[in-house]
């Protein structure tokens, strides 16, 4: 392995990328999506049926079951990112464990577990939204501008 | 009864396309997760400001509502709301109004695992 790193360094550089153009096309694409597709849509399934439950027995109704379905799937990323699962979900299954819901909680919750070795306070309090902040603030500040221009139109009279 | 399956069916086919899509960015276009997590909650966002989202929902239940996309559906979702009571600075306070638990649930859930849980490796 090391030897032939070695190896694939010493040629001109052209021949170097066409190498790793040969290596690059070898990411199997079709098998990686169907994986995500299948994983994801199982996530989707799970959370069809815990919205079920919240509008059977806890009178949601269709449009306002998406709030506490979230939470629940968040709670379940805890179980499975605790004992250690979801990372071995989410190498099977890529996008398909990363996109849903629980892909943001266990972004969240692994950096709490991981980092609790460096105290509460400044290991997980500071590094809690490390990884999902990203999602956070682009979430908000495109919300922000999409409901501002909204509300603006709408004020003018356009809409 | 048929209802329950064609919801669970679609709920299946729609978040695994969403989670393709997902896959695609980060086989084809190269993205990080982070990169592509961003990127899909921002589609989201734009999405329900042409009001495109809330037919996906009623569509497809949770394979709509599970995906991150949902998240900048439902933060606009509730901007607008406070928006239409308010005015202006309703876009402020009604951010976090209907997607609240998700945030809070990571929160405390983050914090009860890393009560609970150990770091493994």
């Amino acid at each position: 392995m090391m030897a032939s790193k070695q190896k694939k360094m010493t040629p001109q550089q052209q021949t170097y990328q066409q190498l790793q153009q040969k290596h690059e096309l070898k990411r199997p694409i079709l098998k990686n999506c169907i994986k995500a597709f299948f994983i994801g849509g199982l996530f989707c399934v799970v959370g069809q049926a815990v919205s079920y439950f919240y509008i059977y027995y806890f009178n949601f109704t269709e449009q306002s079951v998406g709030n506490p379905t979230v939470a629940t799937m968040v709670f379940f990323s805890m179980l499975l990112t605790g004992f250690g699962v979801y990372d071995r979900i989410g190498q099977f299954a890529g996008a398909g464990s990363a996109v849903p819901v629980t892909g943001f909680g266990n972004a969240v919750i692994s950096a709490c577990i991981e980092h609790r070795t460096e105290g509460f306070v400044l290991g997980v309090g500071g590094n809690m939204f490390k990884l999902a902040g990203s999602v956070i603030l682009f979430g908000v500040f495109s919300a922000f501008i999409v409901a501002l221009v909204k509300t603006l139109l709408k004020i003018w009279g356009v809409l | 009864m048929k209802r329950l399956f064609a919801m669970f069916f679609w709920a299946f086919v729609i978040g695994g396309l969403i989670c393709v899509i997902g896959q695609l960015l980060f086989d084809v276009a190269k993205l990080t997760p982070g990169h592509t997590l961003s990127l899909l909650v921002v589609v989201g966002a734009v999405l329900d400001g042409f009001g495109l989202y809330e037919p996906l929902m009623d569509f497809a239940g949770a394979g709509a509502t599970i995906p991150i996309t949902s998240f900048g559906n439902s933060l606009v979702h509730g901007a607008l709301q406070d928006a239409d009571k308010h005015g202006l600075i309703g876009v402020l306070t009604g951010m976090f109004q209907v997607t609240s638990s998700g945030i809070s649930a990571a929160i405390i859930f983050g914090f009860l695992g890393a009560l609970i849980f150990k770091p493994k490796g």
